[in-house]
């Protein structure tokens, strides 16, 4: 009943808003001029965000660009520097996420907040709870509502089962139902579809728009052009903390969305260069780990960069780290410039020249809590020594020298790593690398993650590498970037190489690598 | 580098006012507290807590905690007893004997750690405090044993004009453990391996290593303060193996500046908290107060000292946000 009176009086708000009687309640929720400061960096600054009753505004903008912190201001997590926000048209001021909740704001995080082992009832009614009569909980009026809340979203499931128990889709939903049970009157939606299968992001399409048709407000948060287009009725774009428009989906196309996104034209989004291809760095024979590697072969250059495709659990990340010795392998040899070696752990791999940049930046990259300054020399702190202790003034100078060339944007070397963006973190891991003198690098997912400027400065540095004669391996589950990217290419499928390709090559396209990747054979 | 330098400077500075004002308090209200005996005898005590607090310190910055160095320092106390009563007395091979199985006895808390994956040393370290009790009162029959060659109590009885040479040890391994921490790969290692063991390792340390290390040093450390104990006092005592020995060196540590999360401490901010917890100590005793008072008062300064961490942590948060909104 309450549900039912909350969408009239939207509807009334809307018709009045139409006529231009109440221009401030055109919009559901509007936040004006926002400036919102963090060490170092602004994160918000003249940041404005509009949604109307009944729409899905999709917001968009590359990493870094200010998306996470609009929403924790919209949601109280943070309290913005300066600007306003109002709910239909009323001025608020939210000092935490329960007053935001309590004014109809609602957000399913990227990350969900499921207690995997509660029921879905619990899940939903968390800090809610519907009590009897002796003020004992009543769990059978919230196992039913529950049933109910999670029927109206299209997932007929038991709801006393624990939410751990169902895939992500359920799981997003389960969040989703406890929006619309605080009666929330817009929801924000923190790119809901990346971890998300096709058949659900299908539903959760299908429940948005029901949602929508309740006169609910909807932000739609994606990095996927496509689902925008599919979806949203206005598209807002932000950059570098600044909004920069909004449209209706008909007035975007691709290619204004991703200029207003990156402020330029991207001409060049992979900046290829070419060095001399020399001898064989490394070379790998039928090398074995016990139900993840089943006889891998390759060779890579001096001077090229290898690109090492396939699906996600093919075996790439693991080639990789039972090459550094992070993984013990239980057979195949390993040649390094020629001579073979037999590394034990990652420490002797550093001491042949291998350097290895994980795919998991914050848990095997980087020590979060210490400096850029220790970072830095974490992988050669021998090469930074005078006698027993370590030598300031050169570790000063490096660093100063590595933050120049690869670009880290910092207040200072002494500065926590845990408080740089996602692409300086990484452009500090690669100068830990660089830093080791190494002449093979690997590079596990190493844009993942990043914006699109960060990309190209990290492009940029592995085509100064084998510029330098040096041999990059790059893992990459971005196909235009394998193909952007390498001179030759390694398809893997299920722990084993499926096929090789040079640049050259009439199958160095992504139909002939993905055929491969899927477990096609290339003809020659 | 400045900035940072400021900021750690400035809690040692804050620990020091504490302890200056402190020292102020006691000498208005007993007239006993500034003479040199009392200081002196003020500065051993310190030496006890100090060496546990050392190792205490490394494990604090691994993010890991040693809650057996009480129980070790007693029981290698013990070991050097049950030695003399088994009319063993050359004093070179009671302490070789006492730095050894303390030694041990911190290797084995590493490796269970590091090796055998426990999860959280405080489990671990906590079980073998328990050992080392019942241990100690096993070797020493449940009896106190005195009777130790002087070679065995000089470390701790010995002064120089009255000034306690196990003090003077005390800042030489302090300042050997500070240019350890600060200037060495070693000590950079240890804050790093706290901070990420995962990243560490792949960087090419044997993080194990450096855990296990961090470990062996709290035990060398406890040993260490054993043989002073048993020279302050001339007797071994079993039952010491539960007296919050532990406790003191992790407030200590805390008080100067060390956290539960890993990552930070120093040694000159521990030596002023082990002075802090000493002064506290040495003054409740001159006014006479009951020792269950004391236990209650120290217990709450370690909760202020946390407390204090905490604020000091987001009040510097704040402070950065300021900065950083004044510069953009």
């Amino acid at each position: 009943m309450e549900q039912v009176q909350t969408t009239c009086s939207i509807l009334h708000n809307r018709c009045n808003g139409e006529k231009g009687e109440l221009s401030m309640s055109e919009y559901i929720v509007e936040l004006r001029n926002a400036r919102k400061c963090f060490p170092g960096v602004v994160a918000l600054d003249k940041m404005q965000l509009a949604v109307k009753p009944g729409e899905i505004l999709g917001l968009i903008g590359e990493n870094g660009a200010g998306k996470s912190t609009l929403i924790k201001v919209l949601t109280g997590v943070h309290q913005p520097d300066e600007g306003e926000i109002y709910v239909n048209g009323e001025r608020k001021v939210f000092r935490n996420p329960n007053e935001s909740a309590a004014a109809g704001i609602a957000c399913v995080y990227q990350e969900l907040n499921i207690e995997k082992l509660l029921s879905i009832t619990d899940n939903i009614f968390i800090n809610k709870w519907i009590k009897g009569k002796n003020g004992l909980l009543d769990y059978k009026a919230m196992h039913k509502k529950a049933k109910e809340v999670m029927a109206s979203l299209g997932q007929d499931v038991d709801p006393e089962k624990p939410a751990g128990s169902f895939g992500m889709g359920v799981q997003q939903m389960i969040e989703i139902a406890k929006a619309v049970l605080i009666d929330a009157k817009m929801i924000i939606m923190d790119e809901p579809t990346s971890s998300l299968g096709e058949k659900e992001v299908a539903q959760l399409m299908k429940t948005c728009r029901e949602l929508r048709d309740r006169g609910i407000g909807i932000v739609f948060v994606s990095h996927k052009l496509e689902e925008l287009f599919e979806l949203c009725d206005r598209v807002t774009v932000i950059r570098d903390g600044q909004y920069i428009d909004t449209r209706d989906i008909a007035d975007w196309t691709n290619d204004s969305l991703i200029s207003a996104m990156v402020g330029r034209t991207l001409d060049n989004l992979f900046p290829k260069e070419f060095g001399k291809k020399g001898d064989v760095a490394l070379k790998v024979e039928g090398l074995e780990e016990g139900g993840v590697l089943f006889g891998v072969d390759f060779e890579a250059y001096n001077g090229q960069i290898l690109g090492f495709a396939g699906l996600v659990g093919a075996g790439r990340t693991e080639t990789m780290r039972a090459i550094f010795g992070a993984d013990p392998i239980d057979g195949g040899k390993i040649f390094v410039h020629g001579k073979e070696v037999h590394i034990r752990n990652p420490r002797q791999a550093i001491k042949e020249g291998i350097a290895f940049l994980t795919e998991d930046r914050k848990g095997q990259g980087l020590v979060l809590a210490q400096t850029i300054r220790t970072n830095l020399i974490l992988a050669n702190m021998k090469g930074f020594q005078t006698g027993l202790f370590l030598n300031e003034k050169k570790i000063e100078e490096k660093g100063q020298e590595n933050i120049n060339s690869l670009r880290i944007k910092t207040p200072s070397i002494d500065e926590i790593v845990g408080q740089l963006s996602g692409g300086n973190q990484q452009k500090v891991v690669i100068g830990k690398w660089v830093n080791t003198n190494a002449d093979i690098f690997i590079f596990d997912e190493p844009t993942r993650g990043i914006d699109v400027g960060a990309k190209i400065e990290v492009y940029n540095v592995m085509n100064r590498l084998v510029k330098e004669g040096k041999c990059v391996i790059m893992v990459s589950s971005e196909m235009p970037e394998i193909l952007g990217m390498s001179d030759r290419v390694v398809v893997m499928r299920g722990g084993k190489v499926m096929a090789t390709v040079d640049r050259g090559s009439k199958h160095f396209n992504q139909e002939s690598l993905m055929k491969a990747a899927w477990g096609g054979t290339l003809d020659e | 580098m400045n900035k940072k330098k400021k900021l750690n400077g400035n809690s040692v500075l804050g620990t020091l006012a504490a302890l200056i004002i402190l020292c102020v308090v006691l000498t208005i209200c007993s007239d006993k507290f500034l003479t040199y005996s009392n200081l002196m005898s003020v500065l051993k005590q310190t030496t006890f807590t100090a060496l546990l607090a050392c190792g205490m310190l490394l494990c604090l910055i691994t993010a890991g905690i040693d809650l057996s160095v009480g129980a070790n320092a007693t029981f290698c106390a013990c070991v050097m007893g049950m030695m003399v009563k088994a009319n063993i007395t050359n004093p070179v091979v009671l302490l070789v004997v006492a730095l050894a199985v303390g030694t041990l006895i911190g290797l084995v808390n590493g490796l269970l750690l590091t090796r055998l994956h426990l999860p959280h040393p405080f489990v671990s370290t906590l079980g073998m405090k328990n050992f080392l009790w019942g241990a100690s009162l096993l070797v020493t029959g449940s009896q106190m044993i005195s009777g130790f060659p002087k070679g065995v109590t000089w470390l701790g009885s010995a002064t120089v004009g009255g000034f306690p040479v196990s003090f003077i040890v005390l800042i030489v391994i302090y300042i050997i453990m500070h240019i350890l921490l600060t200037r060495t790969a070693l000590g950079r290692s240890i804050y790093c391996a706290g901070g990420n063991m995962e990243a560490t390792r792949l960087s090419g340390i044997n993080s194990a290593n450096v855990l296990t290390f961090c470990y062996v040093v709290s035990g060398f450390m406890a040993a260490l303060a054993g043989i002073v104990s048993v020279g302050r006092s001339g007797i071994c005592n079993g039952a010491n193996a539960i007296q919050p020995y532990d406790t003191d060196a992790i407030a200590s540590c805390v008080i100067g500046g060390a956290s539960f999360m890993g990552g930070k401490g120093t040694m000159a901010g521990t030596l002023i908290g082990a002075l802090v917890i000493a002064v506290l100590r040495n003054g409740f005793t001159l006014m006479a107060i009951d020792s269950s008072i004391q236990n209650m008062v120290l217990g709450l300064v370690i909760i202020g000292a946390v407390l204090l961490d905490v604020t000091r942590e987001s009040l510097a948060a704040k402070a950065r946000r300021k900065e950083a909104a004044a510069k953009a």
